[in-house]
């Protein structure tokens, strides 16, 4: 009786703050971003529609079947019943995994781009460090003994190599627009990982692997990269941002940094 | 020399042979039970601490500085002890209330009685299983008092965070080794547990009840111990494994390349996902472990306070079966961020969907028990039915976590906290709530008191929607999980309103526990006389006194005639008809 | 009679009484039937929980081998043979302990139950001396992987003798005793199987270390 109304009322309530976009995706920057949205909100109205007739349902039964004095009904099911819902189900929930199937595909199973920007990642305790080859295409080599992080030096680039020479440390992300781009992600500690809203990409940066995540950023912006992978006591504060900037403005940053070494 | 028939049949004598060490599975039940609710107590006390946490981060409390002198100088609550709290409110949670309460606390006490038997089959095996879990749990607490406390690294222990040793930060040092000791010890315990669950069913039902006589919590009982069987044994290798990490030198799960506090570590060739796939092999069947027992228990009382059959028992049992098989094959769904094979994660994601629809098919079933019936709403029917909600919501989220393409951006933030709270913090606590006020009367031979029992079940109801739901839409604006504060990021600081109104929501649903609590110990004493079978059911356990005598039935062996929901039979005199009664003619099972 | 603790773990409990068949479609004679099962029941969940260790431990062991260069070989002691051997024997000592009981010749029983007792324990011992070689040549748990291991393969198994060996201890005190009644045929049963258990495990440890190092 009671619970009927409410079981409706948290339902719509509910409903409504997905529906009203209250607390939402910031707008995403890429393609895949798009084909993302879609595929969310694809799942959101499959999801939708059953959240709101389940609980309809529960609450309807709960409201027009308490005791009024009739007998309650003799049956035991339904088998007519059984095969429709458990059919559709099925279809709808594997049929929902397929549609974003092409998503996932595109971004972990296609052949990588031979012309992505090569950038390196070094995850770290607290601190996300960001490494370009510089002018002459190389990363220099790196010897953790070497690492210092007060020097300016995450990568423990290697004095003695002179293709690192020219390699740029960032401690943040910049990239030009509309570029592919492939970001070769380290760790030299704990799991940590790499995630960006507006991207809709996410990857879990594992100590002992080399991990490549290729993207592109389509709309000029900063956004934040939250860390999003337990790390310890500093998880919280682990931040860095991208700069994603027109191919000139790239160009230029890339060489002042070169210029000031 | 004859066998002595002698133990089953006399009852216990002394005091602790009686309360302590008794052999009587009902004993050992209320035991569980009652070791589940003091670590729920913790456990939620952790959960307020954490939500107070995250919305006065600088917050100066006094108390806090007695309690922590290092990890809360002045009162401010560091971000290394907000992690201790939050692993142990994680693990406290799912061990010892989420496992042990539904499995151990009601199975014990009810599964020999609703299959017609005197008590479990190996009853030594049973009395030391649950003073092993006292043991976890002791080594658990300790945790809080050694140096360095607590770990910080989830209750999933991820290495190399959980590896490394106090490098990796505090409580990395003796505070996790003794976690994982009280794991190990756990899983022990439910070995123990699984063996008797197990066999009992099997082996000692009484004349007549068949398998598919069987009422649904038997069902949900004996799959869930066969989860626990094979996922425990699983969860100790890894256990085992992460230790001698940790102790011995060895590099199972750490790589080489590590620099830790300047540090450059001696490890190498180990692989950190190793500990994930081990882990999640375990963790996955867990999290139905924590629910099936829920599901048994609304199957029973929907049927129960409708007055009405399950509808599609076969399929409940199926649907059981299926749950409990496809569990051991989805792990992987909680592992597509991690660097794994694409092509594994495609595979773990058509058998999560395929999980999906025997969830779906209990639900439909619930609601289809209920359609035509003739429903009393009893405190228990109430906590059943907000358990059918919620378990839909709950679900509901699971349907995008399961896609690859969507945990891309989902992962590791709010809406999976959301969605497991939902199943696991809120849908299977009901299960526990519905099971007490259901079977309460039989235990104590007193009446829980309805009306502090609907007062607390709809503030929770409305409660715990307020708290958990917000949480799917901070997910969707990308709010990281595990963030003991959200005063470093920009897109955060706009989502604080939302923290604060769900901390509120914590709060007042944490208060109005307390009417439980009141009405579980006052009418243990005070509480109106219980007859044998107040609620007309029809399962073995309403065919003896209440409360039971110590060998059930008082040597006397049931033999079952119906099945387990035979309600509103046609022609039958009454609107029930028990699994005892004798053959009718209205009715042919 | 008083149940010790330990009795009542082999011991199956007392049976239900009247109604015959004890549980719907079991067959099993009145009395001993339905305990006895249980007991067998409850073997077979225990052996399952250890198959699903070990194979974690295992599946642990293929992946860690596949994933590193660092993987070095651990030489197997030459007792290990020895020990294998030995615990061979006592399977079948066990076994032919258990046929004599079944007809009746309890002194063949007692030797044959003794001897396979005996053989278990010494089984341990040439396991720790297995052990003390590794180390004089070198090879600790954290030398590399292969060892790591070796060290916790032969551990784990070990424990899980010791638990047998206490079985086989307990029935052969009882038999010993002249306490080895037809009540407790179920404990003889359970011990053995477990036994032959553990020693197929040994088996399996053994060729895995053979064939994968």
């Amino acid at each position: 009786m009671l619970l009927a109304p409410i079981i409706w009322v948290l339902t719509v309530v509910v409903m409504y703050f997905f529906a009203a976009k209250v607390w939402w995706f910031p707008p995403p920057i890429n393609q895949h971003g798009l084909a993302y949205d879609a595929q969310f909100m694809r799942t959101l109205v499959i999801t939708g529609v059953i959240f709101f007739f389940a609980q309809f349902a529960l609450g309807w039964a709960i409201f027009r079947f308490r005791d009024d004095g009739r007998r309650a009904s003799s049956s035991h099911g339904s088998n007519k019943w059984e095969t429709i819902w458990t059919t559709a189900t099925a279809v709808l929930f594997v049929g929902i995994v397929l549609t974003g199937t092409k998503i996932w595909v595109a971004v972990h199973l296609s052949d990588p781009d031979p012309n992505a920007i090569p950038i390196e990642l070094m995850a770290k305790q607290f601190a996300f460090a960001f490494r370009y080859p510089g002018p002459d295409g190389k990363f220099g080599e790196t010897d953790l003994a070497q690492v210092n992080d007060a020097a300016g030096n995450p990568f423990g680039l290697v004095d003695k190599d002179p293709a690192g020479k020219d390699d740029i440390v960032s401690a943040s992300l910049k990239v030009p627009v509309g570029k592919p781009i492939k970001l070769i992600m380290h760790s030299r500690d704990v799991i940590h990982n790499f995630f960006v809203r507006e991207l809709r990409l996410k990857q879990d940066i594992v100590p002992g692997m080399e991990i490549p995540l290729y993207f592109q950023a389509d709309t000029p912006g900063t956004y934040e990269i939250p860390c999003s992978e337990l790390c310890g006591l500093g998880h919280f504060q682990m931040r860095s941002t991208m700069q994603v900037m027109a191919e000139a403005d790239f160009e230029k940053w890339k060489q002042e940094q070169a210029a000031n070494k | 020399m004859s066998e002595p028939l002698a133990h089953a049949h006399h009852p216990p004598q002394g005091f602790i042979r009686k309360y302590v060490f008794s052999l009587d599975h009902k004993v050992i039940g209320i035991q569980y039970y009652f070791l589940a609710l003091f670590s729920v107590l913790v456990g939620m006390s952790l959960s307020l601490l954490m939500r107070y946490h995250m919305v006065h981060p600088d917050a100066k409390v006094a108390w806090f500085a007695k309690l922590w002198p290092t990890a809360a100088q002045g009162g401010i609550m560091t971000p290394e002890l907000y992690l201790s709290l939050m692993t142990m409110h994680g693990t406290i949670m799912v061990f010892f209330v989420l496992t042990t309460a539904p499995q151990s606390g009601f199975g014990n006490y009810f599964l020999p009685i609703q299959i017609g038997a005197e008590d479990m089959a190996f009853p030594v095996l049973n009395m030391l299983s649950f003073w092993t879990t006292f043991v976890a749990l002791v080594v658990m607490v300790a945790a809080f008092f050694v140096q360095g406390g607590p770990p910080l690294s989830g209750w999933t222990g991820y290495p190399p965070l959980s590896a490394i040793g106090p490098l990796a930060g505090p409580g990395e040092g003796l505070g996790q080794t003794l976690w994982i000791v009280s794991i190990a010890i756990f899983c022990g315990a439910s070995l123990m547990g699984a063996i008797n669950f197990i066999a009992t069913l099997i082996d000692l039902r009484c004349q007549g009840m068949s398998l598919m006589r069987l009422p649904l919590t038997c069902w949900t009982w004996f799959v869930t111990a066969i989860l626990g069987l094979l996922g425990f044994a699983v969860l100790l290798a890894a256990g085992v494994l992460l230790i001698l990490d940790r102790s011995a030198g060895t590099s199972f799960f750490v790589p080489g390349g590590l620099l830790v506090s300047d540090q450059i570590l001696n490890h190498k060739g180990g692989s950190p996902l190793l500990w994930q796939h081990l882990f999640w092999f375990f963790g996955h069947p867990e999290v139905y472990i924590a629910i099936l027992p829920g599901m048994g228990v609304t199957s029973q009382i929907l049927s129960t306070f409708a007055r009405k059959a399950v509808f599609g028992y076969r399929a409940m049992v199926y649907a059981i079966l299926s749950i409990g098989f496809l569990g051991f094959m989805v792990w992987g769904h909680h592992m597509f961020m991690s660097g794994m094979s694409p092509y594994s994660a495609m595979a773990f994601s058509v058998l999560t969907m395929a999980i999906g629809v025997p969830s779906a098919i209990k639900t439909f079933n619930w609601i289809g028990t209920l359609w035509g019936g003739k429903i009393h709403f009893t405190t228990a029917m109430m906590f059943a039915l907000g358990f059918v909600s919620l378990f839909v919501t709950g679900g509901l989220s699971g349907i995008f976590l399961g896609q690859p393409a969507l945990d891309l951006y989902f992962h590791d933030t709010y809406f999976v906290v959301g969605h497991f709270h939902m199943i696991m913090g809120v849908a299977a606590i009901f299960g526990m709530f519905a099971g007490t006020f259901y079977w309460f009367p039989k235990m104590y031979g007193r009446m829980m008191n309805e009306t502090l029992g609907k007062i607390h079940f709809y503030v929770t109801f409305v409660g715990v929607y307020c708290i958990f739901t917000p949480m799917h839409y901070l997910g969707i604006a990308g709010n990281p999980r595990r963030y003991s504060d959200f005063t470093n990021f920009d897109f955060l600081g706009k989502l604080l309103p939302v923290h604060n109104f769900m901390t509120q929501a914590a709060y007042g649903t944490a208060a109005i526990q307390i009417l439980f609590f009141i009405n579980l110990f006052w009418s243990m004493k005070y509480g109106k006389k219980a007859p044998m079978n107040p609620w007309n059911a029809t399962t073995l356990e309403w065919t003896i006194p209440s409360p039971p005598p110590f060998d059930n039935f008082g040597g006397q062996h049931p033999v079952v005639n119906h099945g387990p929901y035979e309600y509103s039979v046609p022609g039958a005199a009454r609107d029930f008809i028990m699994q005892t009664d004798p053959v009718d003619v209205a009715h042919v099972e | 009679m008083p149940s010790s603790i330990t009795s009542d773990i082999v011991k199956p409990p007392a049976p239900p009484r009247g109604g015959g068949f004890g549980g719907g479609g079991g067959g099993g004679s009145e009395g001993w039937g339905a305990s006895r099962r249980a007991s067998m029941t409850g073997l077979m969940v225990l052996l399952a929980a250890t198959t699903m260790a070990f194979a974690a431990f295992t599946s642990a062991f293929v992946v860690r081998r596949g994933i590193s260069n660092d993987w070095v070989a651990t030489p197997l002691p030459r007792i290990v043979w020895a020990n294998t051997a030995v615990l061979l024997v006592s399977s079948l000592l066990l076994e032919l302990a258990r046929r004599s009981l079944k007809s009746g010749r309890r002194t063949a029983f007692n030797r044959y139950w003794t001897a396979a007792t005996l053989l278990g324990a010494l089984f341990l011992l040439g396991q720790a001396v297995a052990w003390r070689e590794l180390y004089a040549a070198g090879i600790f748990v954290a030398t590399n992987p292969s060892s790591s291991f070796f060290y916790l393969l032969t551990a784990a198994h070990g424990l899980h003798i010791l638990g047998g060996l206490t079985a086989l201890v307990y029935v052969d005190v009882q038999a010993l005793r002249l306490r080895l009644g037809p009540g407790k045929r179920t404990a003889v049963d359970v011990s053995a199987m477990f036994w032959h258990f553990v020693d197929g495990l040994w088996l399996f440890l053994m060729a895995l270390f053979l064939v994968w190092g």
